[in-house]
């Protein structure tokens, strides 16, 4: 067990072009399951690869267990990694692909057998030992990727978007798996993903990025309650946060709390809206609307409701929905981050 | 693709088969006519009278007996095959690890590299023939098999590292990664993992290679001039001619023979070879 | 240190021995042949001396050399424009599914496949001043006359058609496998869109088809070009250049001037005259690659 640490870690692919990872400064905690959470190009992927030595830092240090490893090599981290396509070695058994770190690693060959069979029993593939990874269906190639992660005991696991290429279906129990196999073996994890769905599932924390930079760092609760800034706002949820603009600051407020005027209790602000456009998603609704107020006219909102309310509302009708106070966030409109609450002028 | 619909239409199918026949029987014919002519009685073969498509006499071994009993063909077929083995192992020695180094490890700089190797593909016996027989000589190589074998990986290496270039870029590196995490040097990754799994773009460069031996015949005729030195590509159009005469029955068999095995392996690789001529033309 | 370096470092020394390999036994003998063609070396002969222009001035005023100047373009030239447009109609021929398709592809790449001096020797028979069966066939036909049957080796211009024939045998077939992969590589759709649109079969091949065809139908003319202008193997068994030199082509008569003729001088400067055709080639190729990479 080991916790990571990165100081002011950078990464510069073209000189003098922004760099894909900015003076990052991270530590997980014993144990944890961390998430690097961004989009495509947010440096997430970059910054796991510079821990796992794949890539060379341009500036920073990186320290596993308390040891500096900036300039080892992948294999003297102590660290395992499961990549995105699961890399399996295509031409050897299931078996071997398991024992490959150990044989690698020049772990005693007698030792080989037992350590597979724990690390196959462990993710339940016992049988699958004789197969060739092109026999295996996703499910099964992501449970081998694991196994031979897992198999000589690393001090840090590292995962690229292992669930990316698993159809939907598969990813929801894949992603209860993992954290099961995670409690189970409690060791400290890093995880990246594009998935904010992931990422809030399984994180212990997430760590947002965006353009190389580390925009928050908190539990999945923190990051989508009390987002730091309007990237975080907006990249997290779905629909995103509403940002309404006011003066000098955006006010935001999520589309699942933007609620017909009578649902709302307690202090509140009023909404007047005109409904442009409603979609019917099963479990909710989605209401595409604008303000219907002098101040703020013609600013778009987005609505979230459950679906046992009826809105009895059609395009083109107005209607009065609030949002509780509470439930405000506000946002400097030059720096984008979290500011202070003020009263509001709706007028 | 295909021509769709239009390719069901009567006028188009006929386009087909006229073209398929005409040109089939235009490109196979010297070879069925080496076919007929081996097995021909000599009496049979120069006598004008004589349709020369049918066998007006009985069918007779005697060309092919006499090519593989009192010619040097046996020995020129063991010189190819010698040749040919020692040019891939040096062939395949040098072009993988460079094939490799410039698919993954020298970045802007290998590309430019390769397309300079790709060039020399384009320098042609011909031009180099004459300076090329002092640099043998200097090495006293001179009428000697190894005369070749040392100089045919000029060409061979520069398409065998395009071709390979090619294959080791369509391997996913996180391969090598894994590999690298899981306890392996680049080096190391690169022998235990990346060359078992390139088996068939390493086989491929070795049918090549191989065949590239056995079609080549500016540098042979030029270095080597004792008969019992030859290859099959030079020793049966020039030495198995005696003065002016010409066995014609066993110099059909004998390229009939040589070219046959040659033509069913070259066939099984095809495509990957020509994956090597339109790398970049073609998506 | 740092992982980049390391694997630069790696890659040197992975790509050195071929590197090398190729600079002592490719670059030597290049720089050899142009400082030949600008000395004065002969076979046995130790020192050098050079000579300036003077084996190109030389080269220049010999008509041998002219003819095979004109030879080689001759025989480029023809060889290719056959060999293009048969291979343009073998590979739409050959694209659809058939039963039967592998079968008359492996006979379709025969005379590429076949080591060329044995194809070769194979022609020469069949072009044999008295056995030839293609004269046997022409009298049976009645066109010629048994005592008039053409020389096809024998006489200048048919020396030099037979030439021009047998080199397009032998390139026909690799034209056709790369055009045949052009033609797969096309997407599907654009065909049937083609069709849907309302286009006919040669319409869509003309208009569609062959346009979008055109880097590939250019890689092959490129190699063709190299392939044959600097081919010595056809000429050097059908006819030796002969009759009288009327088939003469720049690498032969190299061939005969350098080697047997043991005039490496000479030799070496009229391979050099094969070096502006290699330099365009090389030229058109790059910007090829480089085209076919931004698309």
């Amino acid at each position: 067990m080991a916790v990571v640490e990165t100081k002011d870690l950078t990464k510069v692919f073209t000189p003098g072009e922004r760099g894909a990872v900015n003076d990052v400064n991270l530590l997980t905690r014993e144990g944890e399951f961390m998430v690097f959470l961004g989009p495509s190009g947010s440096g997430k992927t970059t910054l796991l690869r510079m821990i796992a030595g794949l890539e060379d830092p341009t500036a920073g240090e990186i320290l596993i267990g308390g040891r500096v490893v900036t300039h080892l090599a992948p294999r003297d981290r102590g660290i395992a990694m499961v990549f995105q396509s699961y890399a399996l070695y295509p031409h050897l058994s299931v078996y071997k692909n398991i024992s490959f770190p150990l044989r690698a690693q020049g772990v005693p060959k007698e030792e080989h057998r037992g350590k597979v069979e724990w690390a196959a029993g462990l993710l339940g593939i016992g049988e699958l030992l004789e197969r060739k990874p092109r026999e295996l269906s996703g499910g099964e190639r992501q449970r081998v990727a694991l196994a031979r992660a897992i198999v000589r005991e690393p001090t840090v696991f590292l995962l690229d978007e292992p669930l990316s290429n698993l159809d939907a279906k598969l990813r929801a129990s894949a992603r209860e798996e993992l954290t099961e196999f995670h409690d189970r073996v409690g060791t400290t994890t890093i995880y990246v993903t594009h998935d904010q769905i992931e990422a809030m599932a399984m994180g212990d924390r997430i760590v947002v990025l965006h353009e190389g930079f580390v925009r928050q760092v908190g539990s999945p609760r923190e990051v989508y309650d009390d987002p730091a800034d309007t990237f975080v706002a907006t990249f997290l949820g779905s629909p995103p946060m509403n940002l309404v603009d006011h003066g000098d600051v955006l006010v935001g407020f999520r589309p699942e709390h933007l609620l017909p005027r009578s649902l709302v209790e307690g202090q509140a602000v009023e909404i007047g809206l005109r409904v442009t456009g409603i979609e019917y998603l099963g479990s909710e609704r989605i209401l595409y609307a604008l303000i219907d107020r002098d101040r703020f006219a013609e600013q778009r909102v987005v609505a979230k409701l459950p679906a046992t309310y009826d809105v009895g509302a059609a395009g083109g009708d107005a209607v009065d929905f609030a949002v509780a106070e509470r439930h405000l966030r506000f946002f400097d409109k030059t720096s984008e981050k979290r500011t202070g609450a003020r009263a509001l002028e709706w007028a | 693709m295909g021509p769709v619909a239009g390719g069901r239409r009567p006028p188009v199918r006929i386009f087909r088969w006229v073209a398929l026949s005409v040109f089939s029987v235009l490109l196979a014919f010297p070879f069925v006519w080496m076919a007929i002519t081996s097995f021909k009685q000599t009496s049979d073969l120069y006598d004008v009278e004589n349709n020369p498509f049918l066998f007006n006499e009985m069918p007779t071994l005697e060309h092919v007996e006499l090519l593989l009993g009192e010619t040097l063909f046996p020995r020129w077929l063991l010189n190819t095959a010698f040749a040919g083995t020692m040019v891939v192992l040096i062939t395949l020695l040098l072009a993988v690890p460079a094939a490799y180094a410039l698919a993954r490890l020298t970045g802007r700089w290998g590309e430019r590299l390769g397309i300079a190797i790709f060039l020399t593909y384009l320098i042609p016996p011909t031009l180099l023939f004459i300076p090329m027989s002092r640099v043998v000589s200097i090495l006293g190589l001179q009428d000697s098999l190894w005369s070749i074998i040392v100089v045919y990986p000029t060409f061979t290496i520069p398409f065998s590292i395009w071709l390979l270039m090619a294959f080791f870029k369509s391997i996913p590196s996180e391969l090598e990664d894994a590999a690298m995490v899981d306890g392996l040097t680049r080096f190391q990754a690169f022998l235990r993992l990346v060359i078992p799994i390139s088996f068939s773009g390493i086989l491929t460069v070795v049918i090549f290679t191989f065949t590239l031996v056995t079609q080549e015949f500016v540098y042979a005729l030029t270095f080597i001039s004792s008969a019992s030195n030859q290859t099959i590509g030079v020793g049966v159009p020039i030495y198995l001619v005696r003065g002016d005469v010409y066995y014609w029955g066993s110099l059909m068999a004998a390229c009939l023979i040589a070219s046959l095995p040659i033509a069913v392996f070259y066939n099984l690789f095809l495509d990957r070879f020509i994956a090597g001529f339109t790398v970049g033309a073609v998506k | 240190m740092g992982l980049r370096r390391d694997a630069g470092r790696l890659g040197a020394a992975m790509f050195a021995p071929a590197l090398l390999y190729i600079v002592a036994l490719v670059g030597t003998p290049l720089v050899l042949a142009f400082l030949y063609s600008v000395g004065n070396v002969k076979v046995g002969s130790v020192g050098y001396e050079f000579v300036g222009l003077d084996n190109f001035i030389s080269v220049l005023q010999s008509p041998t050399f002219r003819g095979a100047l004109l030879h080689s373009f001759l025989f480029t030239v023809g060889a290719q424009l056959i060999v293009i447009i048969s291979a343009n109609i073998l590979a739409l021929a050959l694209v659809d599914r058939f039963r039967g398709r592998g079968l008359v592809r492996f006979f379709i790449l025969l005379p590429w496949v076949a080591p060329i001096s044995l194809g070769a020797i194979g022609w020469k028979w069949i072009l044999d001043s008295i056995y030839s069966v293609i004269n046997w066939v022409l009298v049976q036909l009645h066109l010629v006359e048994p005592f008039d049957a053409p020389m096809w080796l024998g006489e200048g211009a048919l020396a030099m058609l037979s030439v021009i024939m047998v080199h397009a045998w032998r390139m026909l077939p690799f034209s056709t496998v790369i055009l045949l992969a052009g033609l797969t590589a096309i997407p599907k759709d654009i065909p049937e869109a083609a069709a849907v649109d309302g286009a006919g079969f040669w319409r869509t091949h003309f208009q569609i088809t062959i346009p979008m065809m055109t880097p590939i139908i250019n890689v092959a003319v490129l190699f063709g070009v190299v392939f044959t202008f600097t081919d010595m193997t056809v000429v050097y068994i059908l006819t030796r250049g002969g009759p009288y030199n009327s088939t003469q082509v720049l690498p032969s008569l190299a061939f005969f001037t350098g080697i047997l003729g043991g005039d490496l001088a000479e030799g070496a400067a009229i391979s050099v005259f094969l070096v502006p055709i290699l330099v365009v080639i090389a030229w058109l190729m790059l910007r090829l690659a480089r085209r076919a990479e931004v698309v």
